[in-house]
Order: C-alpha cells, then sequence, then structure tokens
C-alpha cells in the first residue's frame, strides 16, 4: 500500500470495487445449481446434463446450469399455451399492473441484477448499474402503458399467441426485457431461451415473475446451448419466435420456420458505419467512438465498428483516438471505475484475436494502448486498426469485440456509398455539426437506427433493428409493440383463397414462336413483358397458353426466365433511390393518375375480364374495386408518415417509414385485375420499385395493366412485369440478393419455398401461405399492407445551442 | 502524444516544489483556428456526465486527492464587506489549512500543505502580502474592472499595474464580454495582449465569465483568443455571474488548452472559480483535467481552484478519512 504522500503525487485512482457478495449470498443460496422455469415453478432433474457458468473475469466456474431437452421445452410450451387464454382474459389493466409490479421489482433488486449481471457476462459494473439495468426497468415502465392502452391503441388485436424467444449473451437481462415487455403488454405468454454463457440474470428474473405473483405458465423460461433453442423455434405449438443472436443463427431460423406461418422477428448482426465529416466536434467524436466500440468491450450488436472519417481530419482522429485509448482503463468489471471489463468466453476472446492477427497480416497497422491487461480472466485491449483492405474480413465482418477499423472518404456521397457498402444494416453513427449534412446523410444510409452525433442510445420509446441482413421487426415503440399483436383479419377469406398447393398453377405451356399461336382458335391478345418502361420480349421465347374457366384458350403470356428476372430486377434497382425520393405528393398524383385512367378504360377491360371470369358481374365489381384500391392508395401516401417518439433525452427521435426497396410481388390469382392493384397500391405508394408477377390463372389483364402504367406518368422501371410460371419465377426471385423484399399471394407452398430461400439476403417476406382474401374488401385491411410496404427507420438528434 | 506526458508532479507539501513551465507567450491571432473550432453540447454534457459514473477515488487515495485539492486552491474572498481582519484571517487559513492532528492522523509525513494563492480585490493585496510574508504563497488579485469588465481602458490597465506594485504576483483579469459575444476577436486579442504587457512578470488569469459567453463554442473560441494572446491561465468565472464553473465548461476549455498544448507547445493552466464548495466536486474537476489532459495538470502551475467555502468541505472529509467520524465545521478554524 503506497503511502498517502506517495498516493499526493501519483494521483492514482486506487480500486474502486463493488462488492461481488450480494451475487455469491444469492447463487450460494441456490447451491449454484441451476434448472429451468416452467408453469411458475423451478424445475430441476439430478441426473440432468450441465453445462458450466463462468466469470470472465476470472475464467472461474461459478454456476452450473441444465441443459433443457425437448422434454423441458414440450413441457415449457404446454405451459404458455395453458397459460394463454387466462392471460388474455385478464384484460388490458391487470396485465398492465402486472408490467408495473415486475419494474419496481427490477428496480428494488437492482444491484442484485447489476452485480449478477457483471460476474457472469463480464461487462463494467458501471455499465450493468448506469445503462443496462435502468433500461430494464424503463422497458418494463413504458410497455405497462402499452398493455393499458393496447385496446385502444391496437382495437380488435389480440396477442399473437405463444411466443419462444431465444435471446444472446452481450446485454442478457436487456435482451431478455426487450422481449418479455412486449409480449407481455400484448397478451402472449413466453417460452424463453436465455444464453448460454449468461443465464444468471434471467433465472433471477424468473424469481422476481413469482415473487409478483405473475400467473403461472405466462413467463417460462428453458436454459440450455443452441440445441435446446432449435427444439424451442421447430416447435409446432409456438407462434411467433423473437430471436437475438448472429446472423447465421437468424439465416437457420428463417429456413427452420419457412412454411410454418410462425411470425418471426430477427435482431442480428451489424458492421455500423461511425462516419466523421471534417466539421464535426473531433473531441466529441472520440469520445463517440469509446461509447460505440468500447461499450461492453464492442460486443454490441450496433456498435459502431467501421470509422469513415472524411480525409482532410483523418489523421488528427487517429491522433486523437490513439491518445484517448491510453486513458480507457480495462479490468475488473467490479471495479467502478473500470472502462472496459472481460470478453465473455475464451471461445470470443480467440476469435476476436484471430480476427485481428489475420487483418494484420493482410498488412492492417494495429494500434493499442501502452497499457497491460489483467493476467487472470478474458481480455482484449481496445484497438484502432488502420491501412484495412476493404475486401478483408476485419473490413467486412462483424468482429463483435473492441476492435474499430478505420477508413477515409471524400465527399458526402462517398461517405453514403461507403457506409452502404455491406451486407449490414442495424446501424449508422453521423457526426457532423452542419444540420444539412446529416439530415441528408441519414435518410440515405441503409439502417435500422441513425444517431446524428451520439451511439448507442436506446430507449423503449424508440424501436430498434435491422435493414437488410441485420434482420427484420423492431424492438420498442408502436413498431416494436406491433411485433407481438395478431394481424387483423378483414377480408380473410379461405374460401377465395387459392386452392390447395398442388392446384395447376399454369395453363399449358406453349409452343416457340412469334405473335399469335397457331391453332386458330379465338385468341384476343398477346402480352409482352414490360421492364424498365419499354414493352419486350422474354429471353427465350415460350409462350404459356391462358384458359379461362371453361378450358378454353384465351390468349397467351411469355414464359419469362431468369433472364428476364434478372432484368426486371437491374431496371427495378435503377429506378429506387429515384421513386423512393420523389415527394409523397407526387407519389400519389401519380397514383390518382393512374385510377383515373384505369377509370378510362374499366368497361372494357371489365368485358375481357368477363370472358375469364365467366361472370360480368364479378368482373365488373373487381374493376370497380380495382380503381378503389388505388385511389385509397393515392390518398394514404402521404399519410403513411412517421412519428416523433417520446425518448427521455433532449433530442428528437424520428421514426421515419423508408421504404423497403426492390420488391418482387407475386400478384394473388384469384383477382387477375383487382389483386395487381391491391398489392402494387401500397408498394408503389410508399416508394418501392416493383418486380410483379400477375395472376398466373389469367395473366391477361397485365396487358391491359401495362398500358395503363405507360400512360400514367409512372417512371420507367418503377414497375416491371415478368409472366411465367412460378416453378420459374418463384426460385429466381427468392434467390435474387438485390430484392429487398418479396410478397407472394400463393400456395403454400410457394410461400414456404419463398421464405426458405430468402435466407441468402435475408429479404423481407410476406407469404400468404395458401390463406386467400376477398380481394374487394382488402382496402380495409390497407394499414396492414402499409406496414408491409415499409421499414422503420429511427433517427436520433441530439439538440442544444 | 499526450500532452505535458513528461511534465513532473508537484512534491508533496508545497504547491511550488516543481518546476513551472515556461510562460504562455502567446502568438498572433490565428482566426481561421479560431473559427474552425466547434463545441457540440450534447456531447459534451453526455461526457461529463458519464465520466462522474467512470471515475472514483475512495480511501486513501481520496484523502490523497483532497490534499492536492487544497494545494490547487485560489482561497478567495471577493466581498463588499472585506476588511483587513478578515483577509489575515483567510491568510492564516493559507498558510495551514489541515489541522496537524489530521494530517497526523492521515499518516503525511513531509511538510504540511498550503494552498496555492490567496484572491483579494486590489485594495487588499498589500495586506495579503504582510500577512502571506515568508510562506511563498503568492497574492492574486482580481482586476480589470472586476467583475464586469466594463470601466475605461487605461483604467483598467492602470489597476493591473497598481496591483502589480503592490506586489500581486497573479492578475485575475475579466474580458470584455462584448468582444466575444459580437464575434470581435481581435480585440479580444488585443485586450487580452494589452493586460498581459500591464502584467510584467505577474501570471495573468483570464476570466471569460463563461456563464455570459452564450454558447460553449464562443467558450472555447474566447478560451483559444485569450492562449494567443499570452493569458497564462485561462479561467470561467468571477463568481458573480448566475452561472458558474459547470463541467461542460470546463471540458470545452480543457480541451481548448489541449488544441493550443499541440498547436503550440506553450502551457496554459485553467482555473475553475465560482459554486464549487464540496469535496466530491473538486474531485470530479480533478478527474477531467486528469482525463483529458493528463497528471501535469493537475499540479499548481496549471491548475487552480477558486474557492472560498471548498476548503471547509475538504477538511471535514480529511477529518473524516483520518478518525472514520463525520466531522462538523465548527471543529476547523474558519477562514
Amino acid at each position: 500500500m503506497p503511502s498517502i504522500s506517495d498516493l499526493f503525487i501519483s494521483l492514482e485512482y486506487g480500486p474502486a470495487p463493488e462488492s461481488a457478495g450480494i451475487a455469491d449470498a444469492w447463487l450460494d443460496a441456490h447451491g449454484r445449481r441451476f434448472g429451468h422455469f416452467v408453469g411458475g415453478a423451478f424445475v430441476a432433474t439430478e441426473d440432468a446434463e450441465t453445462f458450466d457458468v463462468h466469470r470472465p473475469s476470472t475464467a472461474e466456474v461459478i454456476a452450473r446450469v441444465e441443459q433443457g431437452d425437448q422434454d423441458v421445452v414440450d413441457r415449457a410450451v404446454q405451459a404458455a399455451r395453458r397459460a394463454l387464454p387466462k392471460w388474455e382474459k385478464l384484460g388490458p389493466g391487470r396485465r398492465a399492473e402486472y408490467l408495473y409490479a415486475l419494474a419496481r421489482g427490477i428496480q428494488r433488486r437492482a444491484r442484485l441484477f447489476a452485480t449478477l449481471e457483471s460476474l457472469d457476462n463480464g461487462k463494467p459494473i458501471r455499465e450493468s448499474r448506469d445503462l443496462d439495468v435502468p433500461l430494464v426497468a424503463r422497458h418494463f415502465y413504458h410497455h405497462a402503458g402499452w398493455a393499458q392502452l393496447r385496446d385502444q391503441t391496437h382495437p380488435g388485436r389480440a396477442g399473437v399467441g405463444v411466443v419462444g424467444q431465444v435471446i444472446p449473451w452481450n446485454f442478457p437481462l436487456l435482451m431478455l426485457s426487450w422481449k418479455v415487455a412486449p409480449a407481455l403488454a400484448a397478451g402472449c405468454t413466453i417460452v424463453m431461451k436465455p444464453a448460454e454463457y449468461t443465464p444468471l440474470t434471467a433465472l433471477l428474473f424468473a424469481e422476481l415473475c413469482r415473487e409478483v405473483g405473475l400467473p403461472d405458465g405466462v413467463f417460462n423460461l428453458v436454459n440450455g446451448d443452441g440445441r435446446t433453442g432449435a427444439a424451442l423455434v421447430a416447435h409446432q405449438d409456438v407462434d411467433k419466435i423473437a430471436f437475438t443472436g448472429s446472423t447465421e443463427v437468424g439465416r437457420e431460423l428463417r429456413r427452420v420456420t419457412a412454411g410454418t406461418g410462425k411470425r418471426l422477428s430477427l435482431e442480428l448482426g451489424g458492421k455500423s458505419p461511425f462516419v466523421v465529416f471534417e466539421d464535426a466536434d473531433l473531441d466529441a467524436v472520440v469520445e463517440g467512438v469509446v461509447d460505440a466500440i468500447w461499450f461492453n468491450q464492442g460486443q454490441v450488436c450496433c456498435a459502431g465498428s467501421r470509422i469513415l472519417v472524411q480525409e482532410g481530419v483523418e489523421e488528427r482522429l487517429l491522433e486523437k483516438l490513439r491518445a484517448r485509448m491510453e486513458t480507457l482503463r480495462v479490468g475488473d468489471p467490479l471495479d467502478k471505475a473500470v472502462d472496459m471489463g472481460a470478453i465473455v468466453d475464451r471461445v470470443q476472446l480467440e476469435r476476436i484475436a484471430r480476427m485481428v492477427a489475420d487483418g494484420a497480416r493482410e498488412g492492417a497497422t494495429v494500434w493499442t494502448p501502452s497499457s497491460t491487461l489483467p493476467e487472470r480472466g478474458w481480455f482484449h485491449p481496445p484497438t484502432v486498426c488502420t491501412d484495412v483492405d476493404p475486401g478483408s474480413a476485419l473490413w467486412r465482418e462483424e468482429i463483435f469485440g473492441p476492435v474499430v477499423v478505420m477508413q477515409s472518404f471524400r465527399t458526402p456521397d462517398e461517405a453514403v456509398d461507403l457506409a452502404n457498402d455491406t451486407r449490414y444494416g442495424l446501424a449508422a453513427s453521423i457526426w457532423t455539426e452542419n444540420l444539412n449534412v446529416a439530415l441528408d446523410i441519414a435518410p440515405r444510409v441503409k439502417a435500422g437506427t441513425v444517431w446524428v452525433n451520439c451511439t448507442n442510445l436506446f430507449d423503449a420509446a424508440s424501436g430498434f433493428g435491422g435493414y437488410r441482413e441485420s434482420g427484420f421487426g423492431r424492438e420498442g415503440g408502436d413498431e416494436g409493440f406491433e411485433e407481438y399483436l395478431a394481424h387483423p383479419t378483414h377480408g380473410r377469406d379461405q374460401k377465395v383463397g387459392p386452392e390447395a398447393d398442388a392446384a395447376p398453377a399454369e395453363a399449358d405451356p406453349g409452343h416457340a414462336g412469334a405473335g399469335a399461336a397457331g391453332s386458330g382458335e379465338a385468341i384476343d391478345r398477346t402480352v409482352k413483358l414490360y421492364v424498365g418502361g419499354r414493352q419486350s420480349r422474354p429471353d427465350a421465347e415460350y409462350l404459356l397458353r391462358v384458359l379461362d374457366e371453361s378450358g378454353m384458350p384465351i390468349g397467351e403470356v411469355p414464359r419469362g426466365t431468369r433472364k428476364d428476372v434478372r432484368n426486371a430486377v437491374e431496371a427495378a434497382r435503377k429506378a429506387a433511390d429515384g421513386w423512393a425520393r420523389r415527394t409523397a405528393h407526387n407519389r400519389a398524383q401519380i397514383l390518382y393518375y393512374l385510377a383515373e385512367n384505369l377509370a378510362q378504360r374499366q368497361d372494357e377491360i371489365a368485358t375481357r375480364l368477363a370472358r375469364w371470369r365467366g361472370s360480368g358481374r364479378r368482373a365488373k365489381a373487381e374493376v370497380e374495386a380495382a380503381r378503389r384500391t388505388l385511389f385509397t392508395y393515392a390518398a394514404w401516401c402521404d399519410k403513411w408518415d412517421g412519428r416523433v417518439h417520446a425518448t427521455p433525452f433532449r433530442n428528437v427521435t424520428l421514426a421515419m417509414r423508408e421504404s423497403i426497396g426492390v420488391m418482387g410481388l407475386f400478384a394473388p390469382r384469384e383477382a387477375p385485375v383487382l389483386g395487381l392493384a391491391a398489392t402494387l397500391g401500397p408498394l408503389l405508394a410508399l416508394g418501392n420499385t416493383v418486380v410483379a408477377v400477375p395472376s398466373t390463372a389469367n395473366p391477361l389483364p397485365a396487358a391491359d395493366w401495362i398500358q395503363l402504367f405507360e400512360t400514367s406518368d409512372i417512371p420507367p422501371g418503377v414497375v416491371n412485369v415478368v409472366t411465367g410460371r412460378r416453378e420459374d419465377l418463384v426460385p429466381t426471385l427468392a434467390d435474387h440478393d438485390d430484392v429487398d423484399g418479396l410478397w407472394c399471394f400463393g400456395t403454400r407452398s410457394e410461400g414456404e419455398e419463398i421464405e426458405r430461400r430468402s435466407t441468402g439476403n435475408l429479404k423481407r417476406t410476406w407469404c400468404a401461405l395458401g390463406e386467400g382474401r376477398d380481394w374487394t374488401k382488402a382496402d380495409r385491411e390497407a394499414e396492414h399492407f402499409l406496414r408491409e410496404a415499409t421499414q422503420i427507420k429511427n433517427i436520433w438528434v441530439p439538440y442544444g445551442a | 502524444m499526450v500532452p505535458g506526458s513528461t511534465a513532473t508532479a508537484a512534491a508533496p507539501g508545497s504547491a511550488h516544489a516543481s518546476e513551472a513551465p515556461p510562460r504562455n507567450p502567446g502568438i498572433d491571432l490565428d482566426l481561421d483556428r479560431v473559427l474552425e473550432l466547434r463545441v457540440n453540447r450534447s456531447a459534451a454534457e453526455r461526457r461529463t456526465a458519464s465520466l462522474a459514473g467512470r471515475r472514483s477515488v475512495k480511501k486513501t487515495w481520496q484523502a490523497a486527492w483532497l490534499l492536492r485539492a487544497i494545494t490547487l486552491m485560489d482561497l478567495t474572498t471577493l466581498s463588499g464587506d472585506d476588511t483587513p481582519g478578515r483577509v489575515r484571517r483567510l491568510c492564516g487559513k493559507a498558510k495551514a489549512p489541515v489541522r496537524p492532528e489530521v494530517l497526523d492522523a492521515l499518516g503525511w509525513d513531509v511538510a504540511p500543505p498550503t494552498v496555492a494563492a490567496v484572491c483579494v480585490y486590489h485594495r487588499y493585496v498589500d495586506t495579503a502580502v504582510r500577512a502571506l510574508e515568508g510562506s511563498g504563497i503568492p497574492v492574486a488579485a482580481v482586476s480589470t474592472g472586476f467583475p464586469h469588465g466594463l470601466s475605461p481602458f487605461a483604467q483598467r490597465v492602470a489597476e493591473i499595474r497598481a496591483s502589480v506594485g503592490a506586489g500581486a504576483r497573479e492578475i485575475d483579469i475579466v474580458v470584455t464580454r462584448a468582444h466575444v459575444l459580437t464575434g470581435n476577436w481581435s480585440a479580444l486579442h488585443d485586450e487580452v495582449r494589452a493586460f498581459r504587457e500591464a502584467c510584467g512578470d505577474a501570471h495573468l488569469k483570464a476570466i471569460l465569465a463563461t456563464g455570459e459567453l452564450g454558447t460553449l463554442t464562443n467558450v472555447q473560441r474566447a478560451s483559444m483568443v485569450a492562449m494567443m494572446a499570452g493569458a497564462d491561465f485561462i479561467k470561467t468565472s468571477t463568481g458573480k455571474e448566475s452561472v458558474n464553473a459547470t463541467l461542460p465548461v470546463g471540458l470545452t476549455m480543457a480541451r481548448a488548452i489541449r488544441e493550443y498544448f499541440q498547436d503550440t507547445g506553450h502551457v496554459v493552466g485553467f482555473k475553475p472559480a465560482g459554486g464549487i464548495r464540496t469535496a466530491k466536486e473538486s474531485l470530479q474537476w480533478m478527474i477531467l483535467m486528469k482525463e483529458e489532459l493528463g497528471n501535469p495538470w493537475v499540479t499548481s502551475h496549471r491548475f487552480r481552484f477558486g474557492a472560498s467555502s471548498l476548503l471547509a468541505d475538504i477538511e471535514r472529509q480529511l477529518e473524516h478519512a483520518a478518525t472514520g467520524r463525520y466531522s462538523a465545521h465548527h471543529r476547523h478554524p474558519l477562514a
């Protein structure tokens, strides 16, 4: 122990330990062995397989937890299913009371939660105490409000049912709260599977559930590794899966749940850009980098891990960053004056170290501070990498550690290009003192959250989630609550839906040849493809014959191929930015114009449709409904706007609704004219460009539509039409990595295939899975369609003169 | 580089034992450099708020830091009812700020600490100089029409000369806020430069009255201009504005000092003043300096507290550290 006069000179901080005693006592009280929480009771089996839980800062084993098997998962799902009706019947007010009780309970036991979390995860006590646990309580308070208001804000919407939730190890309790609070508020019951590295605070939370008297079976907890998670996800009595974790596992979940009709929300990885303009307050930027990549040891899915800095200030920023790294304190997470704790597990630490070493071998310059790391435990120094090859893994892949890579840009446009040069789209951070720059760049960056002059700010009132391969769905705010509510069902009708999977999708294939088929029958028209604003012949000149309901041929359509899809997607991509950037008013005008043009030709189109329909009255009603639907979506164009979330900081949190991008569309077969209007309408209204495959039963009205598109000021490439056989087109569109989303109003097997194959780039899919609609009523469901046609970006703009 | 990383810390006991850095000679006004400075207020506030949770100093370490705090103090009285008797009592306190038995109990085995300076109005410079004779503790005088700085220029310059003549070794000047608020940076530069010349060998501390400057960006630009004009210290407040030393302002000024040091190699000190009353606050300020500028900026050559009631709270905390019992104000000699 140095003398006081030595300390007077050295001005060392000295130790500031938070005692682990409270957490140790809790662990001891449970014999340091845990099972599961099912139906309101803790269950354990003597001879069950167990896994070790470590304290990352010392690598010691601090508890053993049971590996949940199929049987436990079954029992937990059963308990949740049994609890569901009673939980729903309790009503909003009573559910809200439970959420309040949980919020208060977390605050009461905040110290134990925080200490246990730091012990288990290795994160600094400062973070678990000041950030994680207060945010957890805030999440329950906020959602107590949603519980209370559910039937007023979302009339007619019940909870989606039994939800399976799988959460990661980086924010164990916080991620639990992000999933549990909205689910309970919506009226769902839960089976939760925490990460096997960090199961402890979830167990403590289960204890709290019992303490506040949450009805048995409403919250169930099953421990275990990926096998347990897989069993939960595959369980057929689960209505929704919510997952936070790696993009690879997210893809697997999409594949496994394909065609099951389970709702799915995925919050996955990221390689989020941190964009620094030359007019930024560089000292503020440096602290931003600290918060971006050295928060939670960089084990943050939305970590700002790619610094893009304007070339003129690159050198100065690097110099400042290197100086700042020297003052970061890495060490015992339970020391209150530590900035960075331990990496969660040896496996993770080795992965981080390997990625840095590989990067260095490929020529990257690696900067770390001169300080030394603790000898025991799993620690990694704060690290900045420069001279990183943009093709290298270090630059492109998620490191999930305290390692940031840095590259320069010249202009705002180039910053956007570099920011978006990634498969991910979770978050972005933009640093500039110029509002013009900030608000220009924020909407152009593909990311679910954009922080202006700040980073890693979270709140229950704001949605969090990804674009692109960072997943879909949101957590927090209205948009997150929505994920746990059943969809409204007006207009759904099994009777009018596509028939069984095996129903013939196409007319007989015709022969190769130009123009009309040679059968001599009354074929009145030939449709062409419509790509990039031009009618075009298909790549291979195969035709398909269209039959009426009595089996008579009434026309021919091209059988579009992979290459036609490729060309159409290219055209749609080219048009995407421009169409999304048009004003909503302008898009409305175009849709109104389209509706007017349809109105002018209404009778003629109905007459042709009647030939196929076999009923003039029904045909007329369908075309009339198509016109009305277009008017509806034209009306919505400038009304489906965002909101400003009430987050508890001095900032504006803008929840902007943005288009998804290039959308594939398999229009409903049962309504050849109306079906296209009812699905194209919302997509176009909100700025998407579309590659549409018209009704396969009767694609002929597409010819009329194409003429209408051509005469309604729709810019080239905004709508593209490809006819053909779904078995050709489904795989090509579902596999296509430049298609951002795909709607399919078709059979279950088509939907299953699309969902399963969409995993390459994790498209947003919306598949009817064999369920049809009475499309004449579909405009009552407009808000559902609009929601599916957009994604929400939250832009945080702190201010202060 | 980390600024001043090679400089040495203060030796125990005396605030003045360590080597003083060369004085800041100032530079010509570099307007481009001044105007490129921008401070993001939300980020500055976030940094200071998070720093309070990121660092803490406990037990013996805390006692050592508080003893250091005493050696950084400009013990100050700037009241309308000051009298020679009051000033002499203050000087007595400056020479022996901590009771010897408290120092003994803490295991302090070197010369007892003293404060960095005593700060008074011109009228009491002479009184203080006499009272502090032989102690090595310098007298600082507030000057140039303190606190508003609106008296005639010649008079303000004369005031400096008079105080220096009376034995003040440090002059705390106030700037014309209007120069900052109207962006008249060359006028500010000229003004501080003139004051600096009038100071001669006495050190100049430029009070920016940050509570009246409106924005942190103004604070940083004014800091930079004052340093370019040759200020030895930049100081937040007179203690008479409605908003005095705040941590975001301190952060902004500390960063300006760092920028200036990196640009020119010249060392400038920092003095927060007004509203710093508790031992805990003094630790926050020292932590801020240590984190942003490093240990050398937590010595009396580079850092001062302008304080009148702070000492009393530190004394109580030190006694608590020494005895384990909470202390009372009346157990410590009144300043």
